[in-house]
């Protein structure tokens, strides 16, 4: 300001000119990013639901795979996937809760605090394949649990661990410490401030962080090709230890195959797994709104 | 108080869902488990699903994890039947007497590897193996670039190859059978395991060349040009004429491996058997070619005998007649 303020009048025009034609560049930018992102997926979005729609039926939902194109159903991909990301959600959610709560509310901060911290940071990079190989190892053949719902499971509920964690600690910093002290003043204890006045609070950001991480681990297929998820399974898996295949899997068979019908088939499997995730995503939203409302700070 | 009670609770039933899970795992023992190549496993899928639409009580998985990674499991008694596009090697067969695995090697279809180039090609129309070999053997990379280095004659034009992955044994075969050791190729081509990739680089691009199972060729026929490949006697089409008596030069039988241990569950043999009574008629229906009935008839006795072992002695299956090696090895 001040040097615009020394500048001749007709130098002052000069500058403004230039700065008002960088921020039209800037605008100008940003939306052409904008619609380029958006237009690639609306086109993706539209170019599967062109493909996929006609050919999806109650008993598209309802039919196990098949060879013959028109009576493959994704049932047990269907179910599979949704006892996996339940089971999942049961092994990560108290762990990396619990995990965020410990690091954030208890532990002391020293060098080996900021060690874990380092270490979570980096885990929630480490490609998906390499939680693959973990769990090959050590879920499907030293534990042998074989290459079951509980394997699959347990391999994806540590893919996400490291991303539940991180956003439950920025959900737990989030909250002011005004209200950690003022719990303290009136006597509360540690476990009780965290108990009763952080948590709820920072309920909202936890939830939606987990339900975004569970997104990630339903679109996965490389962890579990890794362990050996199976690509034809022909019935419902009747407990943990079962067998199992997923929606990604058997979209990736079906695009794979030579017949041109199959193809229909993973564009209306694609469709499926869209509505799943969508309907995650809107669980977590709403989640989050209805506990805002609540906090008024 | 009370909230601590309900917690502990929690705990116990979870505890007993999981003791319960346990139990009923036990009891599921009618598991039939399956995987290796996604060749083969068109096939296996079929007749697994005819199979349990007539033996409701048993339960087939199939896996798709190429013949190699599929082998790795069968030897470590992981599966009781791996598919399989190439016979076992030799270090495989090392691998499952060591864990005690024994096996029965039984050949299922044939099937052809189809020489494809783009419909807009048309000066390539036969390809001799010698050819072939200059085109894909190590030595060629960064090379054979264009053409008319392949045939005089030919356009100066850049070729662009597109092949299977190196963990495919169609892969292996290829290599084998064209440049005479297997996996020996050159590197610059594009490589899927996803044979679709493969189809729709040579129907975009007028300077392809590539080469894939011929049930792919049979789905894509109106947008693929064949190439006739002469092996020394005249260019040859592959079809299930020319694949079935093997006077096309890309033809293989392609495998399923049974587990001797698993064939002491009964569900396994029924399976096996029923492998080998519907699977040909199954296999044409999956766009394989179905083995010639004499050769049915050895496979089957050679099940039925319980005979163990593979007849290529861990080599691999280029340039041998099945046939022939199943009748000495009968003797």
């Amino acid at each position: 300001m001040s040097r615009a303020a020394s500048l001749t009048p007709q130098q002052r025009e000069q500058l403004f000119f230039w700065q008002r034609g960088a921020n039209r560049l800037f605008i100008v930018s940003a939306c052409t990013a904008l619609f380029v992102a958006l237009a690639t997926l609306v086109i993706l979005v539209a170019d599967i639901l062109i493909d996929g729609l006609p050919r999806f039926s109650l008993d598209f939902l309802t039919h196990y795979p098949s060879r013959k194109p028109q009576q493959a159903g994704i049932l047990s991909a269907l179910v599979g996937t949704l006892y996996m990301i339940t089971l999942t959600a049961l092994l990560a959610f108290p762990l990396g809760v619990g995990a965020a709560i410990h690091l954030e509310e208890f532990a002391k901060k020293n060098r080996f605090s900021k060690i874990i911290e380092i270490n979570i940071a980096n885990l929630a990079g480490v490609p998906s394949i390499v939680y693959g190989l973990l769990g090959l190892e050590l879920f499907v053949r030293r534990l042998h649990f074989d290459r079951s719902l509980l394997a699959g499971s347990m391999t994806m509920a540590l893919l996400i661990l490291p991303i539940i964690i991180m956003a439950s600690r920025e959900a737990l910093r989030a909250v002011p410490r005004s209200i950690r002290e003022g719990s303290y003043a009136l006597g509360a204890s540690r476990w009780q401030t965290v108990y009763h006045q952080v948590i709820p609070l920072a309920l909202p950001g936890i939830l939606t962080g987990t339900i975004l991480a569970l997104s990630r681990a339903i679109g996965e297929a490389a962890p579990l090709m890794m362990i050996g998820a199976l690509t034809y399974v022909a019935f419902l898996p009747d407990s943990l230890f079962a067998p199992f295949t997923v929606l990604p899997i058997q979209i990736f068979n079906w695009v794979s195959r030579p017949q041109q019908a199959f193809s229909v088939n993973a564009a209306a499997g694609i469709i499926v797994l869209l509505v799943i995730l969508i309907s995650m995503n809107a669980v977590a939203i709403s989640l989050r709104n209805k506990f805002q409302k609540k906090r008024n700070w | 108080m009370n909230n601590k009670i309900r917690k502990t609770n929690l705990i116990i039933v979870a505890v007993l869902l999981l003791i319960g899970s346990f139990l009923q795992a036990a009891y599921a023992a009618d598991l039939i488990k399956t995987d290796g190549s996604s060749t083969v496993y068109p096939i296996t899928e079929a007749v697994s699903e005819e199979f349990q639409a007539q033996d409701r009580k048993t339960k087939v998985t199939v896996g798709i994890s190429g013949t190699g990674g599929g082998f790795k499991k069968f030897c470590r008694g992981e599966t009781d039947l791996s598919n399989a596009s190439r016979p076992i090697k030799a270090e495989e067969i090392k691998l499952c007497s060591e864990n005690g695995i024994e096996f029965i090697e039984i050949a299922v279809a044939y099937d052809g590897l189809a020489i494809m180039v783009n419909q807009k090609n048309n000066w390539a129309s036969k390809i001799t193996v010698e050819e072939l070999k200059k085109i894909w053997e190590p030595a060629a990379q960064g090379k054979i670039m264009r053409w008319n280095q392949i045939r005089q004659g030919w356009p100066n034009k850049e070729i662009h190859l597109f092949g299977p992955g190196v963990d495919s044994g169609t892969f292996d075969y290829f290599t084998e059978a064209i440049v005479g050791k297997a996996q020996a190729s050159r590197g610059d081509f594009t490589a899927s395991e996803d044979d679709n990739v493969l189809v729709q680089g040579i129907i975009t691009d007028p300077f392809a060349l590539g080469y894939f199972g011929l049930a792919y060729y049979e789905e894509n026929k109106d947008r693929l040009k064949l190439v006739a490949l002469d092996a020394g006697n005249g260019p040859i089409m592959p079809s299930s004429q020319t694949v079935e008596d093997a006077t096309y030069y890309l033809a293989r039988p392609i495998f399923i491996y049974v587990s001797q241990k698993s064939l002491k569950k009964p569900e396994v043999v029924r399976f096996v058997q029923f492998y080998l009574n519907e699977g040909p008629a199954l296999a044409s229906e999956v766009g394989y070619i179905p083995l010639p009935k004499s050769i049915q008839g050895l496979v089957s006795k050679r099940f039925n005998k319980r005979v163990t072992g593979s007849v290529y002695k861990g080599e691999g299956a280029a340039g041998k007649s099945f046939g022939s090696l199943l009748q000495e090895s009968g003797k």
